[in-house]
Parts: structure tokens; sequence; C-alpha cells
């Protein structure tokens, strides 16, 4: 399978995630999706590190998935308390710290 | 056998994609997206990268999932509105993604990049596995690796503190 098929098929999944994001108002669905776009970086990540022939663009994958994490661990912390204050979980209703 | 193997994990990956933006239930969005990471670790074991796919399934399909899970069973699902803050919102989305899309694939494919064509380089038969990733990560990239374990540590101590439980809202 040539390289161009992965960078594709990676290009698909961000839009994918993007039009997800722009869409949905759930604040978890739209974390959801915003691990779709980290994911579609890391396949192009890794796909570009076999094109090299190197296993340095792979370490940056791993990083990628490691600051994923904690982008997950807080987002979904922000999720708790705010479901704690009985507010509402819609990202329209949220915007009082919009500028 | 290969192209086979692509265009299931391929199938599988978007499926599972367009599952996670088209599900009402958050819920079924999250089964979604573990559907799509499986197939993204197949699609990283095509590319020979082994400790990737092993720390994909592990680590995001495995532990990220399970407290994904845990929070939609806690919140619940629901609470999508019809309203539109932008009026055609949910027309003009998708065309945008298709431009991305577009726009994103010419700019990779029209660059000068010639190796893009071919499967890769011939590779050693250890391209890839956990001993070359942790040898990189000990020796070369050292310091990314200590200032992600640094902020392992704050995310986990942010988390902590903002889903506390305070005194005066509990009474």
């Amino acid at each position: 399978m040539s390289i161009e098929w992965y960078i594709v098929l990676s290009a698909l999944l961000f839009s994918t995630g993007a039009v997800g994001i722009l869409i949905r108002r759930s604040p978890l669905v739209i974390l959801l999706c915003l691990e779709l776009m980290l994911n579609a970086g890391n396949l192009a990540l890794v796909a570009f590190s076999r094109m090299v022939g190197n296993g340095e663009g792979q370490i940056f994958a791993v990083i990628v998935m490691v600051v994923a994490a904690c982008e997950v661990v807080v987002g979904l912390g922000l999720i708790v308390a705010i479901f704690r204050r009985r507010l509402p979980l819609n990202v329209d209703d949220l915007r009082e710290l919009r500028g | 056998m290969e192209e086979a193997l692509f265009f299931l994990s391929a199938i599988g990956a978007l499926g599972g994609a367009v599952g996670v933006i088209a599900m009402r239930n958050p819920f079924f969005s999250v089964l979604a997206l573990i559907v799509h990471l499986f197939s993204l670790a197949a699609l990283f074991l095509l590319l020979t990268s082994a400790f990737v796919a092993a720390a994909q399934v592990v680590v995001y399909a495995g532990a990220v999932m399970v407290l994904y899970i845990f929070v939609v069973a806690y919140v619940g699902g629901g609470g999508e509105s019809a309203w539109e803050p932008i009026p055609g919102q949910r027309f003009l989305a998708p065309l945008l993604g298709i431009a991305l899309f577009i726009e994103l694939s010419v700019a990779v494919l029209s660059s000068s990049l010639l190796a893009l064509g071919t499967d890769g380089p011939e590779v050693e038969p250890g391209f890839g596995d956990p001993a070359a990733i942790g040898q990189l990560l000990l020796e070369k990239f050292l310091l990314p690796f200590e200032a992600s374990s640094i902020l392992l540590l704050l995310a986990a101590v942010g988390a902590v503190v903002l889903a506390h439980r305070r005194r005066e809202e509990s009474a």
C-alpha cells in the first residue's frame, strides 16, 4: 500500500472530526471529535515515519497520545464539575466565557 | 493481502468516525470511537509500528475509553438542542468539512515529497518495536519524555481539583 493512501485517509478522518465539532452541541461528543482529529494526526505522523524509514515520527505519535490523555482527563473533569452544578451540558448555553 | 487489510481497517476507521458524529446517544458515540481506535491500531500495524499500535489499544481503547464510559454513565445522554446559534450551521458544516478534506489532500499530494507514491523504504525487522521506541525515548527524546510525564502529573492533579466536591456544595 503506498503511503499516500494513509495520508488521504488521515485527511478524511480529520475532516470528519472537524465536522463533528461544528455540528454537535454536547461537550462530551465534542471531546470525542477532538480525539478523532488527534488520531488522524497520529496516523499521518506514523505514515510519514514509515515513509522516511525513521522511528522518530512514532515518538511524536506517542507524545500526542500522552497529550490527548491529559486533555481527556481535564475535559471530563470539567464536564463532571458542570454536571454537579446543575448547568446544562450544551456548549451553546455554556458561553458566558465567550469574548 | 495488505490491500485487503488496509481497506478493511480504513472502512472500520471511517465508519467509526462517522458513527461518533452521527449517533444521538453519547454512549453509542463512545462505542463507535472504540471501533475507530481498533481499526486505527490495525493501520499502525500495517505501517510496521507495533509499539504505537499496542499503546493505542492499551491506553486509548482500554483506559481512556473506560473513563469516557464512566462519565457518560454518570452524566447521562441527551441534551442536544435543535436550536442553532448560526442559521444553517448543520448544512454549512459538512460543506466546510469537504472543503477542508480537499484542501488537505491537495496540500499533501501536490507537495514535492517523492516517496509519497511508494511503499516506503525497506526497514530492518526491529523497526518500530518497543525496543527501538524505548531507545529513542530514553536517549534522543529524553526531555520530551520527562516533560510529558510532568504534564500527566499536572493533568491528574487538575482533574482531582476540578472534580472535587466542595463542602458547601454538598450541604
